[in-house]
């Protein structure tokens, strides 16, 4: 059966909405149809997926306007007549079709300082107690999917906001480490508040909706991560308990001087040889649609292209066992 | 760096999709469902309050939640449990010590943020729905920074729930009514709602960073916890809760109807 698509195409100078009938089988997901214009009517159509199983996080797309996993939404939560739009996310740059440019997410988490276990406990030696690291390991389940900070309207509908505000995925980050029974870090309110721009959010629990991971973003990271920065700023009372039995865990609070990842919570930068570049492009600009441009179809050849199929045997290196000989000679 | 309008960190523009949303489904019907509950709750509290009459029924002890504690001259013989400190003024509610932070509690609560955000202000009215404003800073600078004040409401919550608790157990003093049911279930649900708050779960235990170290706190914390998922739910029932009781309560002292008498 056929169903009815718009699908959006284009690139960063511009774009639009195209119409697509496609066949719709039985069982199949949104991705299942994107792969079957790639097959037929749109071989150029780009798309990333990876692992077709909610768990890679590379498939994020709008969906009916909906920010959804291409391959978690089953064709089947449709109406047979309705027609589905499927637009790339929209906070973030279009690199063409439904591919745009997360980087923005890769730059926030790497200001964001990394987990810096005490002076002392080399790896292998951590212990802990699973009632204390139960709360960070329900952020440890998010698939980098960036649908939460894709729907986040402080930088959805506010571009200007990118800069001050790091989003709930990493909101998230921020309260899995003040968590985590074995960091060491003490400014992490600070900082969530000073560089993250916590208090940007406010609370309309969107990011929360769109999980498809089912994290509960903003009742269990954001909401306590502000609770905790009312500790640290704005509570008398807790202020005044700090002083008289003085044996808080926040009584030794610096401000944050943490910033991005210099210093201890840095870790090893760019530990690959390999500096970051450029996806090539040709010289229209665009990326290369391989199969199109090559002199074969498929894939590169592995062993060149100046070589020609079949060989001529005595190129081939190659000895044949010989069945008659024992084995071993 | 070869900077094209189609490599990644090139171009930086967004989609170009003109549709300011593209979602087909009926995303207006939940704020606009949370427009009309809130609004008219907060009509009927606002007649109510300035009404200055029907609050009290001498015979059963009954006193609606929105003149408690009564502190003006109005509150007369029973209803005057904590004396009448204030005169009688028309812009003055009869519980005026306990109103505006009862007001404070619910306007800071992080439920009813989310509500009157998203139904009132269209900060966004729905999720991936454009914000209807130009530029937005969130709770960064006044006044909306005092919403990380919810804390010391939350504590006059605590205070006044445990007056609307006297004012259960005086009442309990004649017998049994349905005034009686009511005002104990609102009491019941206002704590549930109370002890729900993020804050509260926060103070519970949310800020340690190890539960080992404190097992009581991480059970109230755990407890706390459960409620805290119900808060929304709670929010709204004790919305229903309160402006029944009150109704109920206006009802008799007005004559409209008798109470239901169980027990004497
Ligand atoms: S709850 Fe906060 S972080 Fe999450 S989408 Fe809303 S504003 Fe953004
Ligand atoms: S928190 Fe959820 S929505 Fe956000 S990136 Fe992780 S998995 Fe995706
Ligand atoms: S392809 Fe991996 S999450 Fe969809």
């Amino acid at each position: 059966m056929k169903r009815r698509f718009r699908v959006w195409r284009g690139d960063a100078s511009g774009g639009d909405l195209r119409d697509f009938d496609v066949e719709v089988n039985e069982g199949e997901v949104v991705l299942d149809i994107i792969h079957r214009l790639q097959a037929t009517e749109t071989p150029d159509l780009a798309c990333r997926w990876n692992c077709k199983a909610g768990k890679c996080g590379s498939c994020s797309m709008e969906i009916n306007g909906k920010p959804r996993l291409g391959c978690m939404t089953r064709m089947s939560t449709f109406e047979e007549n309705e027609t589905i739009t499927i637009t790339p996310i929209r906070t973030f740059p279009v690199i063409r079709d439904l591919v745009t440019d997360v980087s923005f997410n890769y730059e926030k988490a790497r200001e964001t300082p990394a987990f810096a276990p005490p002076a002392g406990v080399a790896p292998g030696e951590y212990r802990m107690q699973q009632v204390d690291v139960e709360r960070s390991q329900e952020f440890r389940k998010c698939i980098e999917c960036f649908l939460c900070q894709n729907t986040c309207h402080v930088i959805r509908d506010h571009d200007e906001n990118k800069p001050a505000f790091s989003g709930p995925r990493y909101f998230i980050r921020a309260a899995e480490l003040d968590m985590h029974p074995l960091d060491s870090l003490e400014d992490r309110k600070e900082y969530a508040q000073s560089s993250q721009g916590l208090g940007f959010c406010n609370i309309t629990k969107c990011c929360t909706e769109v999980c498809p991971e089912h994290i509960k973003i903003t009742d269990n990271a954001i909401i306590p991560m502000k609770e905790r920065v009312v500790d640290r700023r704005y509570d008398p009372l807790v202020w005044l308990g700090r002083k008289i039995f003085r044996r808080d865990q926040l009584e030794n609070m610096a401000p944050s001087s943490t910033v991005g990842v210099a210093g201890t919570s840095g870790g090893v930068p760019n530990s690959s040889v390999r500096p970051p570049e450029n996806a090539p492009t040709g010289p229209d600009g665009h990326l290369d649609v391989s199969e199109l441009l090559a002199p074969q179809q498929g894939g590169m050849s592995p062993f060149g292209d100046d070589m020609t199929f079949p060989m001529a045997p005595e190129q081939v290196t190659y000895h044949h066992p010989d069945p008659d000989r024992p084995a071993g000679h | 760096m070869t900077t094209t309008a189609t490599t990644p960190g090139g171009g930086k523009a967004r989609a170009a999709i003109a549709a300011r949303t593209l979602r087909t489904d009926r995303w207006w019907l939940a704020p606009l469902v949370t427009f009309i509950g809130l609004g008219a709750w907060v009509t009927y509290a606002t007649v109510r309050v300035f009404m200055h009459d029907w609050f009290f029924v001498p015979e059963y002890h009954y006193l609606t939640p929105f003149y408690s504690p009564c502190i003006t001259d109005l509150c007369t013989g029973e209803a005057a449990m904590f004396g009448t400190p204030l005169p009688s003024f028309f812009l003055l509610p009869e519980a005026a010590f306990t109103l505006p932070f009862l007001l404070l509690f619910r306007l800071t609560c992080y439920y009813y943020r989310k509500a009157y955000y998203r139904a009132f202000w269209l900060s966004p009215p729905a999720c991936a729905v454009p914000d209807g404003h130009k530029s937005y800073s969130g709770e960064t600078r006044f006044p909306l920074i005092f919403q990380n004040a919810h804390r010391y409401a939350f504590y006059a919550a605590v205070i006044i729930s445990v007056i609307n608790t006297w004012d259960a157990v005086v009442a309990q003093k004649t017998g049994l009514g349905l005034g009686n049911i009511i005002l104990w279930v609102n009491v019941i649900m206002l704590w549930a709602y109370t002890l729900s708050c993020h804050s509260c779960r926060h103070i519970a235990g949310g800020r340690l960073k190890h539960f080992s170290k404190h097992p009581v706190r991480y059970r109230f914390w755990t407890f706390v916890s459960k409620l805290n998922t119900r808060h929304m739910q709670l929010a709204w029932i004790t919305l229903g809760t309160l402006a029944l009781t009150d109704f109920y309560i206006m009802g008799l002292a007005a004559d409209w109807f008798n109470d239901l008498r169980i027990i004497n």
